[in-house]
């Protein structure tokens, strides 16, 4: 063993220089983009991270820590401005979910059957809808809302005006293109040989569609509906413009809060609202992953890079 | 065990012409039937019967129509003109999911979100079966195809060759009238393909339905089939049994297509239609005696025709020891330009003044070691009985 390894030994040794040299820049770049994606994350989280901590703080004031107590949780929930608030978001968020769920789905399995020139036009005009801006959305349908109601109340005496059902119309608009882009998605993504193949096999169009197509569409639709339910859950600005009274939602009653100075109750309800909505994607997530796992269809980037993309 | 021997649920009216039908009415006849796309003619003015418990193959080229015929069949198309009958009955704007015709297809299609029983029961499933006859069949479907205990297991998880006999057990489990098949085996390597091959035609024997089969590929159709249908621009070509093909190719693109052959350019000189006998004059002067193939042809003398014979019936002899001229055999000189020993057989390529090229095929067994030590350059005499001249009119 030692024999034939003295010839080569000079030769190991200078290598293991050049080596160690390349180690040592290795670990530089190592550290330094590690560090780089510490701060990188501790900018983003960190913030939420300060919020869920000090709605566990003793202390009166948000800013100083003092204890741990879950108190400012018992107190937000026996807050009768904080339950009305939580009761409007749902209010609004449920209803415009399953309403937006529904005529997304309808719409995405009727643009299936048109001819290609007009569902191009309505894929554009879908797109175009989910990037206008939120604002010049609130706007517009604030806009609508009031001249429309002006004019129905002067011509028939009722008394109609902004309240959570406004709210849910307005949270729809942006909602239905969600649903209809991932529903869409996923039925072109579907293997057209499965309905011929369930064709071959005696069952009618709709036995079909009730055995093939809708359990093929199903985590796009649960999908769907989730996000459609956070985005109404956590939307502040179109809110802002078309509430009326007493339909404030949970940010509403937040950023109302925060105007007055940060307590930690409003800490409290920001927590529970975070973790509402985490859990709301989580399940989204999952379904989308169990329903490309199944169909072999791979959904890129699961639900965020379907928002990405669509946002 | 076979399928058959379990009683099925009849569509309505499926029984009338089960009992009608005797054995006498093809399973499926197409009638003068044509599909085109806009400008493209798919099929063109194809006629067919199929006829019960046979194995019939659609062989062409890429793009000849051969799917589209399938298609038609299963009622995913209509036909543009012409009618196609399904045992017996006609069956123009009947919808797929009544007609008693089942496809595998290419990528097998299986639900995903369906497991392999589920997928198996499905048809049966959608006829109002009972839940405990559903399971008892299913089970006989997967015993027949060898995939007994699998009735839990997800199709993703399974192989390649294991769906295709999921896929195989979904159709034969309904029994239909005809078994439509496209190309089931073009997902799978070739090994796998070969022993599915000889699985595919022992599986048709064993359950006596009729099976219609997509293929590209010769030998695949060759190996299977009882008559196969040599389709060419949405036009069929020629229909036979795998020896009559090969042995009696009708033109040129069959000759072509199935096997490979020396083709030699002539004049027809002579023919008798009665016997199909017919002589021709070849541009280099050679004098050949033969079989004018397509029964139908009645050839004008004079016609441009063209001589096929197949590298296997050229012998090839040394230009020192070759035999001398006889009756009712051609001879013609040349050199060797290459020989090719695989295995089995040796191929030898002959430089011929005028035959041009051919190609000729000993078996390593028998002729090849009569010529053996004969290498590129060698004169040699390729010498071919009549019998082996096949006049292709078209
Ligand atoms: N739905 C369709 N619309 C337009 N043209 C079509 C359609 N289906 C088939 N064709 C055309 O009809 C012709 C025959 O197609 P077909 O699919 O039957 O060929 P094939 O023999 O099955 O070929 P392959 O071996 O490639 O599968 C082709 O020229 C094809 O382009
Ligand atoms: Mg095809």
């Amino acid at each position: 063993m030692s024999a034939p390894a003295i010839p080569v030994a000079g030769p190991v040794r200078a290598g293991g220089r050049t080596k160690a040299k390349v180690d040592h820049w290795n670990t530089v770049v190592e550290v330094w983009l590690r560090g780089h994606s510490t701060i990188v994350y501790a900018f983003l989280y960190l913030p939420i991270v300060i919020v869920v901590l000090f709605s566990f703080n003793a202390n009166r004031l948000a800013t100083i820590w003092t204890g741990f107590t879950v108190d400012w949780y018992a107190i937000a929930l026996k807050d009768e401005v904080v339950l009305s608030a939580l009761r409007n978001s749902f209010s609004v968020a449920l209803p415009n979910a399953i309403l937006a769920t529904l005529i997304g789905t309808a719409a995405a399995l009727g643009l299936q059957r048109v001819p290609k020139p007009v569902r191009i036009v309505f894929d554009a005009l879908t797109y175009v809808s989910i990037i206008v801006p939120e604002v010049v959305i609130a706007l517009s349908t604030l806009v609508l809302f009031a001249s429309g109601f002006s004019f129905i109340n002067d011509l028939t005496g009722l008394r109609l005006q902004l309240g959570v059902p406004t709210i849910v119309a307005a949270h729809m608009l942006f909602n239905i293109s969600i649903v209809l882009l991932l529903v869409r998605a996923r039925l072109s993504g579907m293997d057209r040989t499965l309905v011929e193949a369930s064709f071959d096999l005696y069952a009618s169009p709709w036995r079909t569609f009730r055995q093939i197509t809708f359990p093929q569409l199903l985590p796009a639709i649960v999908a769907g509906f989730l996000l459609a339910f956070t985005f109404s859950f956590d939307d502040y600005v179109i809110t802002s413009f078309v509430s009326g009274p007493g339909s404030s939602t949970l940010p509403i009653f937040i950023f109302g809060q925060v105007k007055r100075g940060v307590t930690p109750e409003t800490n409290a309800v920001a927590t529970m609202m975070l973790f509402v909505t985490l859990a709301l994607l989580a399940v989204g997530q999952l379904a989308l992953a169990r329903g490309a796992r199944r169909t072999g269809g791979v959904q890129e980037g699961g639900m965020a890079g379907m928002i990405a993309q669509q946002r | 065990m076979s399928l058959s021997a379990t009683p099925d649920t009849p569509l309505p009216g499926r029984r009338a012409t089960l009992s009608e039908r005797g054995g006498e009415t093809p399973d499926v006849d197409i009638v003068d039937v044509t599909k085109r796309f806009g400008d493209i003619t798919a099929v063109d003015a194809m006629r067919l019967s199929v006829a019960r418990g046979a194995f019939y193959s659609f062989l062409g080229p890429s793009g000849c129509g051969k799917t589209t015929t399938l298609r038609m069949i299963a009622g995913f198309e209509q036909p543009t003109a012409g009618e196609i009958y399904l045992a017996g009955e006609p069956v123009a704007g009947v919808p797929p999911y009544q007609r008693n015709v089942n496809t595998v297809f290419q990528h097998y299609a299986l639900f995903p979100h369906m497991n392999v029983a589920q997928n198996v029961g499905y048809g049966l499933r959608q006829r109002g079966t009972t839940k405990a006859d559903e399971a008892r069949r299913v089970g006989e479907a997967l015993e027949l195809v060898r995939l007994s205990g699998y009735e839990r297991r997800r199709t993703w998880e399974l192989s390649g060759g294991q769906q295709q006999r999921v896929a195989l057990a979904r159709a034969l489990i309904n029994q239909p009238t005809v078994l439509l098949l496209d190309e089931p085996l073009g997902a799978l390597d070739l090994k796998l393909r070969k022993e599915m091959q000889l699985e595919l035609k022992a599986l048709q024997q064993e359950v006596g339905i009729t099976f219609v089969y997509v293929t590209h590929d010769q030998e695949e159709a060759l190996t299977m089939s009882d008559t196969i249908i040599v389709m060419h621009h949405g036009r069929i070509q020629q229909q036979g049994g795998p020896a009559e093909l090969y042995e009696r190719p009708v033109n040129r693109f069959v000759a072509n297509f199935i096997g490979v052959s020396n083709p030699i350019d002539g004049k027809l000189v002579e023919h008798d239609p009665s016997t199909g006998r017919g002589v021709v004059q070849t541009d280099r002067g050679l004098r050949l005696t033969g079989l004018v193939t397509d029964p139908d042809a009645r050839p004008a003398p004079g016609t441009e025709v063209i001589v096929a014979v197949r590298p296997e019936r050229l012998q090839v002899e040394p230009a020192t020891h070759a035999a001398p001229p006889a009756d009712g055999w051609s001879s013609v000189e040349g050199r060797i330009h290459q020989g090719t020993y695989l295995g089995d057989h040796t191929e030898f390529r002959v430089a011929t003044d005028i035959a041009g090229e051919m190609v000729a095929r000993r078996q390593n067994a028998a002729g090849a070691a009569a010529i053996m030590g004969v290498g590129p350059g060698d004169p040699v005499v390729v010498r071919w009985e009549d019998s082996a001249n096949l006049i292709l009119v078209a």
